[in-house]
């Protein structure tokens, strides 16, 4: 299958600098080519195909040849050459087919009429692509996964796939989806693209498309960041890609204040991921976290980032969220933190999204800012949340930090009751001793 | 160009405006500008108003089994089948605007791509 081609060239051997040419070769520009060629050509599937051989082809020839000057120029050559060979194939098993049994043909299938025969009227000039001409194929490619007609599942797995380079097997193992479910979803998804004719196409006004765009990007950060029952690469790889989508998409709708706004927040993130889990690959709470092993390059970019979002005037959910996350990486210390700020935007946050999830950090930081009992005060106005542990976790420590011990050791119950993952329930029960001791 | 179907769903015991008011003759003029639109655009291929569901009836097949005839849609569902129109359109975006553009303010449009159509 050329669908999962490139699969042995993800995983380089340190110091391989071929090997490390091919990862990004797959990562960063074959999504851009893939969109390039898909739009030209109007099929996605012939583009795909054309660019996974490319892939193989690359993996093949580049460790006795070396790595071209220009890897995505490469690419785009050889994928374009292999996508009008793949299309002369198509054609000659047409007229084949068309000899022995010229009634099949006459049914037609959906969407046979469109892309495969576009070649003929639409040849790719023979120069290779400028980079807003990539740019352009990745944020075509880009709205095309995300397109609402398409749902929230599948649009994850085909931004993974398709633009984040991800083969089926990557993404089916960070999604935690059986493999051959994964594959199917792909295909079927693909699927609905060709018959339902997904157009590749800019709309007018993009700002809902792109924040759909956004929306899948951050999901895909967080499946990273917060889940910590699988390996740390594969963690590491959800994180680094839907970072690196972000950055990519900032370049190139640099006008859009909400991408910058999630390029920030999520290298904020990124900045102190090192430090969130300890050696037994237990929490680390913000407060106790070791602030001098932050990546501070890391913060800067994250600082960059917000700051142009907040030159462009457009409020919106992520450039909220980047700040809160920017007041916590720039505090020096945790004691410097600027809670009664992070609590009046969480405020604002909640009147944007109403999220329940949302109203609990703003509790928590009320409590940091005018203590427990204020944070409490917001925890009792709670609604939704009771399968929700941290929502008991933060009722318990807030109790514990007022002195009301008993109380405690009862909501870390209720916390435990409902908490699934391990790693957090080695926390809760270790804070329920203390509580319980207290 | 792909066609499409465009199923439209709303809630059929919602009174409309009455037959000969002023309010009806505007109601209906938003059809047929609609209609008219699609046609002056090159996307009318046909459409066509149900009569409601309390008129249906439902044919149920199987293999080895007789055909049974019940009283009522084939779907019990809060909102309705009332209509369709069969589309041409570029893309699905342009589909998906054209179903937007229906006169009918609250309900549910399935635009579904035509496979094969014997009389196209």
């Amino acid at each position: 299958m050329p669908d999962d081609a490139p699969t042995d060239v993800v995983s380089p051997s340190p110091g391989d600098p071929v090997g490390r040419a091919l990862v990004e070769l797959a990562r960063h520009h074959a999504g851009r080519v893939i969109g390039l060629l898909a739009s030209r050509f109007g099929d996605l599937d012939l583009a795909e195909d054309a660019v996974a051989q490319g892939l193989a082809d690359a993996a093949r020839t580049w460790p006795e040849r070396g790595v071209p000057d220009s890897p995505p120029a490469w690419l785009m050559t050889v994928a374009k050459r292999n996508a009008i060979d793949l299309l002369r194939r198509a054609d000659a098993e047409r007229r084949r087919l068309e000899r022995a049994a010229p009634d099949v043909l006459e049914r037609g299938q959906p969407g046979d009429a469109g892309g495969r025969h576009m070649i003929h009227d639409h040849t790719p000039d023979p120069d290779g692509p400028t980079s807003d001409e990539l740019d352009d194929g990745q944020l075509r490619l880009m709205l095309l996964c995300c397109h609402p007609a398409l749902d929230r599942d599948t649009q994850v797995a085909l931004t993974l796939r398709l633009v984040g380079g991800l083969t089926t097997t990557e993404v089916a193992h960070a999604l935690l989806v059986a493999e051959p479910t994964m594959a199917q979803r792909i295909v079927r998804a693909k699927r609905k693209i060709r018959d339902a004719a997904i157009p590749m196409s800019i709309p007018a006004d993009p700002g809902e498309r792109l924040d759909a765009v956004l929306t899948v990007l951050y999901l895909v950060f967080n499946e990273g960041y917060l889940r910590h029952s699988d390996g740390p690469a594969i963690r590491a790889e959800l994180t680094a890609s839907a970072r690196r989508l972000a950055v990519e998409l900032a370049e190139i709708v640099p006008e859009h204040a909400e991408t910058h706004g999630l390029v920030a927040l999520t290298s904020f993130l990124e900045a102190r991921r090192s430090t969130r889990l300890d050696g037994a690959g237990d929490l680390v709470l913000l407060e106790d976290q070791d602030r001098s092993a932050w990546d501070l390059e890391t913060i800067g970019v994250g600082n960059a980032a917000l700051h142009r979002a907040m030159e462009l005037r457009q409020p919106g959910r992520f450039q909220v969220e980047a700040t809160i996350a920017a007041l916590h990486a720039n505090a020096r210390t945790a004691a410097e933190t600027d809670w009664p700020m992070i609590a009046s935007l969480y405020g604002q946050l909640v009147a944007m999204t109403g999220s329940p999830v949302v109203a609990l950090n703003e509790a928590v930081a009320l409590a940091m800012a005018d203590g427990p009992d204020a944070g409490l005060r917001r925890l009792a106005g709670l609604e939704g949340l009771d399968d929700y542990h941290l929502r008991w976790s933060a009722e318990a420590e807030l109790l514990l930090r007022s002195g009301r011990s008993h109380q405690a050791v009862v909501a870390f119950d209720r916390a435990l009751g409902v908490v699934t993952s391990d790693t957090e329930r080695r926390h809760l029960e270790r804070r329920r001793a203390i509580a319980a001791s207290g | 160009m792909t066609e499409y179907m465009i199923l439209a769903y709303s809630d059929e015991d919602r009174a409309g405006p009455e037959p000969g008011t002023p309010e009806f003759a505007e109601y209906m003029g938003g059809w047929m500008a609609y209609n008219q639109m699609l046609i002056d655009g090159g996307h009318w291929i046909s459409g066509a108003s149900l009569a409601p569901t309390g008129t249906a009836t439902t044919v149920t097949v199987g293999v080895g089994t007789a055909a049974t005839i019940s009283d009522g849609p084939y779907a019990e569902t809060k909102e309705q089948l009332g209509g369709y129109y069969l589309v041409r359109a570029a893309d699905l975006d342009e589909a998906i605007e054209l179903a937007k553009r229906l006169p009918i303010t609250d309900g549910a449009f399935e635009v579904r791509p035509v496979a094969f159509r014997p009389d196209a």
